[in-house]
């Protein structure tokens, strides 16, 4: 199909010598987006807080905090996690969804903390693809300027004294 | 399950799946799809179908609230029973078992499944965005949304796991090993990638038939670490219908049909950081012992998807997947996704995924890959070049992996494909595998050959 024409509107015509009228449609959107529940992390960032939860009745603890245990159904409390932890996973994006596009690439890890029961998810600055690997120990930094996003907070790669400590087995 | 009716494929239909149709839009490509299901069986008239189920996954793509009703009136259906299916990225699978479950439970004779996707609408990675909306906006989204770099970070510590700890647990260093490892991952996420996309030059519905090599395979941009361009599928604009009937009519439509013998659900959370460090449900000729060391599912297997299969197979009687399963369409948006769904499926056990790849089992006997496999063609899977090669027009995508799996039992590809290439010889049952989100929802269907006479 041959595109013949693009101001603000693209005709294509079609092998049947029909055309098709293809034409730009802005769509924008400010959504008013509560936090609720989840309110009480995002104001701790802006504190140089990380928060997690853990359920009132099991203990499990969450990494990435949830307002109910996924596991009993019971509420949860605010617990402070460890501002140091290690690569569970990790990626570098050279590609992305628009909003991100800017910032390629970037590195994403899951966050492990010793005697936390699931990871966290993030970005790991300062480091280059071929220096990260799983059970790399990484430590918490927060943006000056809190934007009130789980990006407030983001990784960077932390001192390790001694030999690669393995991953931590937690159940 | 008990005492359900006994439900049929009696046709299908489904366009050439597209970067962009700007000639049709989602109406018009259902409407297609659809005449080619009813030309296919001249006894069915319209009349016949009594109710319908339509599934797309995005509003924001259409850009159009109650496209399926949409859909519904361009067919001219109405009045009759209607509604839209959604659940991600397995929409099309779980829009099947939603037809099979109208006419199992009684309520319907001839089902009509439909679905459809338009992507084009928006630039690549405005979709991106899209898709990534689909994961938990407060945690997971603001990070940097990206499907590509989930599956990217899952499949890390797949190989982690599986092909670190085994193949490479000799070498000390731990990055090196890491390294060497995710190397050895690439290579094999690559010949999986060839697979599909040779698969997929003889089926004239697919996007993207490419005669690929493992070369030019590994050679392809990079997108998310270690995943790269010819490792993932495509957006697409595209639709696929399925029309279901019950036992008690569906003789009446053909002598050929497909029984949908058993049907399978699974899901898992939302957000990767939450999936449980617990045990793996065992299919039968599993062990405890396989999996002592195994945190199940953390974020390197798919629990909905294991879940899933043990649901379908226990209902269709399948006790050895390998065995009993003429051939396997499943869901690989991601090379990486397609090996650790093989796991899931048991069509080998946890961390034998790449092993099953390097000796042959999922590829074509008769197809030439450009390298040597020991044991090619047990089971193949993606014989229609699967995501990758055909692309993933969402709302659309389970149906045409039924659709294809419905031909393959009916002896038909050469009639709808125009080459009986990709036609499995005697195949007997056949496996449908929708996946959505980061494996947070999966269905598994049973397909099995029925013809009388």
């Amino acid at each position: 199909m041959k595109e013949i024409k693009r101001s603000g509107a693209a005709i294509f015509s079609s092998k049947d010598g029909g055309e098709n009228l293809v034409i730009a449609y802005p769509y924008k959107i400010d959504y008013i987006h509560s936090y609720a529940e989840d309110s009480e992390f995002f104001l701790g960032l802006a504190k140089g807080k990380l928060l997690g939860s853990a359920c009132k009745k099991c203990n499990l603890k969450y990494g990435t905090p949830r307002g109910h245990c996924m596991r009993c159904g019971e509420e949860t409390r605010w617990m402070e996690l460890p501002l140091e932890g290690r690569v569970h996973s990790w990626t570098t994006c050279y590609f992305g969804s628009e909003e991100f596009l800017k910032e390629t690439p970037f590195n994403l890890v899951l966050v492990e903390f010793q005697g936390v029961n699931t990871p966290f998810l993030s970005r790991l600055a300062n480091a280059k693809t071929q220096d990260i690997y799983i059970g790399m120990k990484v430590k918490a930094q927060f943006r000056k300027n809190p934007k009130y996003s789980v990006s407030d907070v983001y990784f960077v790669p932390a001192p390790e004294p001694g030999r690669l400590a393995h991953e931590q087995r937690r159940r | 399950m008990k005492n359900d009716r006994r439900v049929y494929i009696v046709s299908g239909g489904v366009t050439k799946f597209a970067k962009a149709h700007p000639e049709m839009d989602f109406r018009l490509m259902v409407k297609k799809a659809f005449d080619y299901a009813m030309a296919d069986v001249p006894s069915l008239s319209k009349k016949d179908i009594d109710r319908s189920r339509i599934s797309y996954f995005s509003d924001h793509f259409t850009r159009q609230l109650k496209a399926a009703s949409m859909v519904q009136d361009y067919l001219g259906l109405n009045p009759k029973d209607s509604r839209r299916i959604e659940w991600g990225g397995a929409t099309g699978g779980q829009c099947i078992q939603a037809g099979w479950e109208t006419i199992a439970s009684g309520r319907s004779d001839v089902c009509l499944v439909a679905g459809f996707e338009t992507m084009s609408r928006v630039e690549t990675w405005k979709g991106n965005e899209f898709i990534a909306l689909a994961s938990d906006t407060n945690f997971d989204y603001p990070v940097g949304g990206f499907y590509t770099g989930y599956y990217a970070l899952m499949v890390q510590r797949h190989i982690y796991e599986f092909l670190r700890k085994t193949r490479f647990y000799n070498i000390k260093d731990e990055k090196t090993a890491q390294r060497v490892a995710t190397k050895e991952a690439m290579r094999i996420m690559a010949m999986v990638s060839v697979k599909n996309h040779t698969n997929a030059l003889h089926n004239p519905y697919a996007q993207y038939p490419a005669k690929a090599t493992l070369k030019s395979s590994l050679k392809g941009e990079m997108i998310a670490y270690p995943l790269n361009r010819p490792s993932i599928c495509a957006m697409s604009d595209g639709a696929a219908v399925l029309i279901l009937a019950s036992e008690d009519v569906a003789y009446k439509y053909t002598d050929n049909p497909v029984l949908i013998k058993g049907v399978g659900c699974g899901t898992d959370t939302m957000r990767l950081a939450d999936r449980p460090r617990e045990h793996v449900p065992l299919l039968p000729w599993e062990n405890e012992k396989d999996y002592e060391n195994l945190d199940y599912p953390g974020v390197h297997s798919f629990r909905a998807g294991r879940t899933a299969a043990l649901e379908a197979y226990q209902h269709a009687g399948i006790t050895n997947p390998k065995k009993e399963l003429s051939f396997i369409e499943l869901h690989d948006a991601y090379a990486s996704s397609e090996i650790q769904t093989y796991e899931d499926l048991g069509l080998c056990r946890y961390g034998e995924g790449y092993d099953f790849v390097e000796q042959g089992h999922p590829f074509l006997k008769n197809m030439d890959y450009g390298f040597e496999l020991k044991d090619k063609g047990t089971i193949p899977v993606n014989p229609s070049g699967g995501l990758i090669a055909c692309g993933h027009p969402v709302g659309a995508t389970g149906i045409m992996q039924g659709v294809f799996a419905f031909w393959q039992l009916q002896n038909s590809i050469k009639k709808h494909f125009g080459s009986e290439k990709l036609q499995i010889k005697d195949a007997k049952r056949g496996l449908i595998h929708s996946h959505a989100g980061t494996g947070s929802s999966v269905t598994v269907s049973v397909l099995e050959a029925a013809r009388r006479g």
